[in-house]
């Protein structure tokens, strides 16, 4: 061996694979301006749609009239209900087994809701012309309180669904209620809570917010009538349901239909669903022959393209008097709008809510779940986390809280109590699910020490007595968060969207030089795949990350997925891209043993080829073996080196952390600072602690704009108050605090490479640290529970109520 | 959010563009920095048929010291007003204000004139120039006219200005060397308007209070300038007692609406919380 051979440390160097720091390759464009997103499209003929829109929460359409908007010049067509209704597409199947008006049928069922659709020249003809359309209105009574929604003289909301008692989820008991959701043993917790020393009972609201990517829904439409093909480009989170969705509502068939997704400015589970402007948009390209471009403005997408969260949690813990939980009861009043499009897999209408039990082993739990129609804007998407997971996670985390607090005992000496023991895992929960890994104790442990969390406690008491005397008036809350998810939807035996199992796939071609291409049907909007996917293969295959292209979004050339949200994409395709490699190193291995001249169970791997057991000397690089896969395979061999697998992942992926918040709040303004935020998270293998890391700092900043003020409210008429980006919370720099992340690796043991997903977990876990800061620091002047958001002036107003003015 | 059609004008003097305006009437607007007015064009809830862009009058930039008058011109950016030496000197309390007015890039073409006078109840710059007592020159078909900024103001975006008139310039008296000032202003976030926001400036002689000006921004549709708060502080020590009396004072003229920000009783106490602050901190300057 001369010197130039390199070692072994930097030849795994090379391949910047699993646990490197790799810098993301995307960024060279995104941080340039060279992304290509929807909206950069320009094709020739290409003509621009807008919507008319609704100001009335809760209305009669009498009559829309386009003469006046036909008769501007540029304006192609205005179509209405009545021209949707001709290809059967007025309405549309929801992902949640509900229908929704594309445009309004007869009536509106929100602000702001679809009414019609101008196709014209460009944006600003299409925006004059709809000052012209005059739509009449007949007023009806509008609901918002979702308390109300069930009430026996409520309004009737949908009366298309009269006297149709029976939904998608069961039966419905009443003209606006569109499912009940049961799960655990009611009986068992009934029992726990007769027998328990001490109970706690609480309404916990998760208010309505919004995911806010810096990129709109948009989407062009392109109907080739020759060809009989439509191409749709979209900012979708998930393509091939789109595909699937486009073909069964068109009957176009589907290999006929061809849905690009391009760059995506951040998705957050805004872009999972099917959207009135993307149906409107295909039809109109039917209709006129040209390409149609619909892009949402912001306001329009805060006050329309789903919402997320607006869960009404009454939860109830029973619990023996040395704080060891045996009972734990919810009841969830779900407000889903006007029509329930909750983007959940089709058979779990409250997503996978039932995780509430957290991290404790609770032996009984029972839960569940009303939805209810409401004057509001549709929706219910997992706003950068797994179905319904946050609200669970932040039911569970206050309801432990406020446990502690009648317990008289340390909130996280609580939590440290009932944690689910190592050794219990796989763990059933008492709401049926099976954990798959956990340590919990090492995780808390690790953070409290780091934190220094018996000496913020010993300063949190000093202050209050300061407070009391007088000395001061800023307070102190420490928030504690103990979550645990469930991601990586997921296995066929409980989830598909629309009949479709929730597998993912990944397919890898090794070119003749050594270089490759890969596919998934993964989506990234911002998570980095392009980077993270390279290094999965680079480490299974010996090649460099940066010699591996990784492609997706093309329905056309990526294998069938079903997308990225959830945390779904590193659990599942992360899985099929590990086993697709593994197709391609086996195959390698033989060609290396043909090559060789020896028997391929004589050959070891090693980094980057495979090796003569005792003779290493005697070796062939991935790179040659590529080469000799085209240029002679062994005989008999079929030439090439390419795999494809599809993974159908045995069990959902449980990734926990500990998040501790530290605040400090002016009594007087209600203005509250986040004095030190520590995040810790497992997340299973870590494939980029960079990316990783990324992830986590995005995460917290949504929860902490989620917690403290993120909020889409609704007036009593049904007005959407502050749908735009100057009342509706982004944090800038200066708001947001800094993070201090941490974390432990406790692989999944059913995953190939043991990665469990992160991206959601900072979202899931920040926001009930968040909230627990602001309730801990008023604990003391007797308050049990503050509902969230918790901006300035509820702050205030908590503050006020427990005579903290004076 | 795409604007209706409008004519766009860019005149090169203050005579051209008023000749513009006064030929228009109603459906004619001024354009200086734009923050205000094209996001309402973009809402179509204005919608001018002529947009007169100030931004090529050479005569309406700059700061200007005459005896105890500084005049600023009206096309002066707030980047402008922050890194003037002069009013670092002389008047810091802008240099204070204009820091808390958005961010960096909005100050770069946000501008004194256009802050002051399109009547917005949420623009920092108006209570600040009541509290300092500036005039505004107000440029018509028929010359220049001066209106004192604490008789501008009639409603939200309702002001003694003229369709056809401009605003041209600001002028300040320049409070003697020594005085305490302070701006204190409390918002959700960088670049929002203030929940509540006070400004004030006084002197100190002997430990006692000589002269005192406050100001309140966004707690009703017009900037408010607290005469009584002012007239209550002035001859006291500042203590605890006339404060609070002083504090009732200014929140007894508020009106804030409910919005965002909080409903209007936390609006209102607020208002009284930064005086509050914006008092002791002024004091705490003056007394060196």
């Amino acid at each position: 061996m001369n010197d130039m051979t390199p070692t072994r440390e930097q030849r795994e160097a090379a391949l910047e694979g699993m646990g490197c720091k790799r810098k993301r390759v995307e960024d060279i464009r995104f941080t340039q301006g060279k992304g290509q997103y929807v909206d950069d499209l320009k094709l020739p003929g290409m003509v621009f749609g807008d919507f008319v829109r609704s100001p009335y929460a809760h209305a009669k359409v009498t009559k829309i009239d386009a003469t006046e908007a036909l008769k501007l010049p540029g304006v192609i067509a205005v179509l209405t209900a009545e021209d949707l209704k001709g290809v059967n597409l007025a309405w549309m199947p929801t992902l949640a087994g509900d229908v929704q008006m594309v445009l309004a049928d007869g009536k509106v069922l929100y602000q702001n809701q679809e009414v019609a659709f101008v196709v014209a020249e460009n944006r600003y003809i299409a925006d004059d012309a709809i000052q012209l359309v005059e739509v009449e209105y007949e007023e009806l009574p509008v609901l918002v309180d979702p308390f109300q929604s069930m009430a026996p003289d409520a309004p009737v909301l949908r009366p298309d669904l009269e006297g149709k008692m029976e939904g998608a989820h069961g039966p419905r008991k009443h003209h606006n209620h569109i499912f009940t959701w049961e799960v655990g043993d009611k009986d068992e917790t009934s029992k726990a809570f007769a027998e328990a020393d001490v109970t706690v009972k609480e309404l916990i609201s998760y208010h309505r917010t919004h995911p806010s990517p810096l990129e709109t829904c948009q989407c062009v439409a392109s109907m080739d009538k020759v060809k009989g093909e439509l191409t749709v480009w979209g900012t979708f989170q998930a393509p091939h349901v789109i595909r699937t969705v486009a073909s069964l509502l068109s009957t176009i068939p589907e290999h006929k239909i061809h849905v690009i997704a391009p760059d995506i400015g951040g998705g957050f589970g805004n872009k999972v669903g099917a959207y009135p402007g993307y149906i409107c948009s295909i039809v109109a390209s039917i209709v006129t022959g040209v390409p149609v471009k619909w892009v949402e403005d912001r306001m329009e997408n805060l006050s329309t393209t789903s919402f997320a969260r607006d869960y009404h949690m009454t939860t109830e813990i029973a619990a023996k008097s040395d704080g060891t939980v045996t009972g734990l009861k919810v009841h969830v009043l779900a407000d889903h709008g006007g029509f329930d499009a909750c983007a959940d897999p089709s058979k779990w209408p409250a997503g996978f809510f039932n995780i509430v039990t957290g991290s404790y082993d609770f032996p009984a739990a029972h839960l569940e779940v009303d939805g209810v129609y409401t004057n509001k804007a549709p929706g219910g998407v997992a706003y950068r986390c797994s179905f319904r997971v946050t609200e669970a996670a932040y039911c569970i985390e206050r309801g432990m809280d406020i446990l502690a607090q009648k317990l008289g005992m340390d909130p996280a000496d609580l939590r440290m109590k009932n944690f689910i023991k190592p050794e219990q895992f796989p763990y059933q929960s008492a709401l049926g699910w099976e954990y798959d890994s956990g340590d919990y104790h090492t995780a808390m442990q690790k953070a409290m020490d780091t934190i220094g969390y018996r000496e913020l406690r010993a300063e949190q008491k000093a202050k209050q007595e300061a407070f009391k005397r007088g000395e001061t008036r800023e307070i102190m809350g420490i928030g504690v968060s103990f979550f645990t998810e469930i991601v990586g939807a997921g296995p066929s035996k409980n989830c598909d969207i629309l009949g479709v199992a929730m597998f993912d796939s990944a397919e890898i071609r090794v070119h003749p030089t050594g270089s490759v291409i890969s596919r998934m049907g993964t989506k990234s909007q911002g998570q980095g795949h392009e980077t993270t996917w390279a290094q999965i293969i680079a480490t299974e295959i010996g090649i460099p990350a940066a010699d591996i292209m990784v492609e997706e979004g093309n329905t056309d050339t990526a294998p069938y997925g079903l997308g990225t949200y959830g945390s779904r994409s590193t659990p599942v395709a992360g899985a099929a891209i590990a086993l697709a490699a593994r197709k391609i190193r086996n195959k390698a291995q033989m060609i290396a043993a043909h090559m060789l001249e020896v028997s391929e169970y004589d050959l070891e791997w090693d980094v980057d080829g495979f090796q003569v057991k005792g003779n290493p000397q005697a070796r062939k690089a991935m790179k040659e073996i590529a080469w000799a896969a085209y240029h002679a395979p062994p005989p008999g061999m079929e030439p090439g080196l390419e795999a494809v697998s599809y993974y159908d992942p045995p069990n959902m992926t449980y990734p926990f952390g500990a998040y501790f918040c530290v605040m400090d709040i002016d009594v007087d303004t209600g203005v509250a600072k986040t004095r030190r935020f520590y995040a810790l998270d497992d997340c299973g293998t870590r494939i980029n602690p960079m990316i990783i890391e990324g992830q986590v700092h995005g995460g917290l900043t949504e929860a902490f704009a989620i917690a403290m003020g993120q909020e889409i409210r609704y007036d009593e008429t049904g007005n959407v108050m502050g749908a735009s980006f100057m009342d509706f919370f982004i944090p800038t720099a200066v708001e947001t605090p800094h993070w201090e992340t941490d974390y432990t690796v406790t692989p999944s043991p059913h995953h190939p490479i043991g990665a469990k997903g992160v991206g959601e977990s900072p979202n899931v876990g920040g926001v009930p640290a968040f909230s627990n800061a602001v309730n801990d620091a008023f604990q003391f002047l007797g308050s049990t529970h503050i509902q969230m958001p918790h901006d300035a002036w509820r702050i205030w107003q908590a503050a006020r109520d427990l005579g903290a003015h004076g | 959010m795409i604007p209706g059609e409008f004519t766009y004008h860019r005149p090169s003097s203050v005579a051209e563009a008023v000749a513009i305006l006064a030929s228009h009437g109603d459906e004619a607007r001024p354009l200086s920095g734009g923050h205000s007015l094209i996001p309402m064009m973009k809402l179509r809830m204005a919608a001018p048929e002529h947009l007169v862009d100030l931004g090529g009058i050479a005569d309406l930039k700059g700061i200007a010291e005459d005896g105890d008058t500084i005049t600023v011109g009206a096309m002066t950016t707030q980047h402008e007003l922050i890194g003037s030496d002069l009013l670092g000197a002389r008047l810091p309390i802008i240099r204070e204000t204009s820091l808390l007015i958005a961010d960096p890039q909005i100050r770069y073409l946000g501008t004194l004139g256009g802050n002051v006078a399109n009547g917005d109840p949420g623009n920092d710059m108006p209570a600040l120039m009541q509290c300092l007592n500036a005039a505004y020159v107000l440029t018509g078909p028929d010359g220049a006219r001066e209106v004192a900024a604490r008789e501008f103001y009639e409603a939200a975006y309702f002001t003694a200005l003229a369709p056809d008139e401009i605003l041209t310039a600001v002028k300040i008296p320049v409070p003697p060397t020594g005085h305490g000032y302070a701006y204190e202003k409390l918002k959700r976030k960088v670049g929002d308007y203030a929940t509540a926001a006070a400004a004030v400036v006084l002197t100190l002689s002997g430990g006692s209070v000589s002269t005192c000006s406050v100001a309140l921004t966004n707690v009703a549709d017009t900037p408010l300038y607290a005469e009584e708060a002012g007239s209550i502080l002035t001859g006291s020590t500042l203590d605890a007692d006339t404060v609070k009396r002083a504090v009732a004072a200014a929140e007894a003229i508020t009106d804030p609406a409910s919005d965002g920000r909080g409903p209007a009783e936390y609006r209102i106490k607020m208002a009284g919380i930064m005086l509050e602050r914006a008092l002791a901190r002024a004091a705490d300057r003056a007394r060196g």
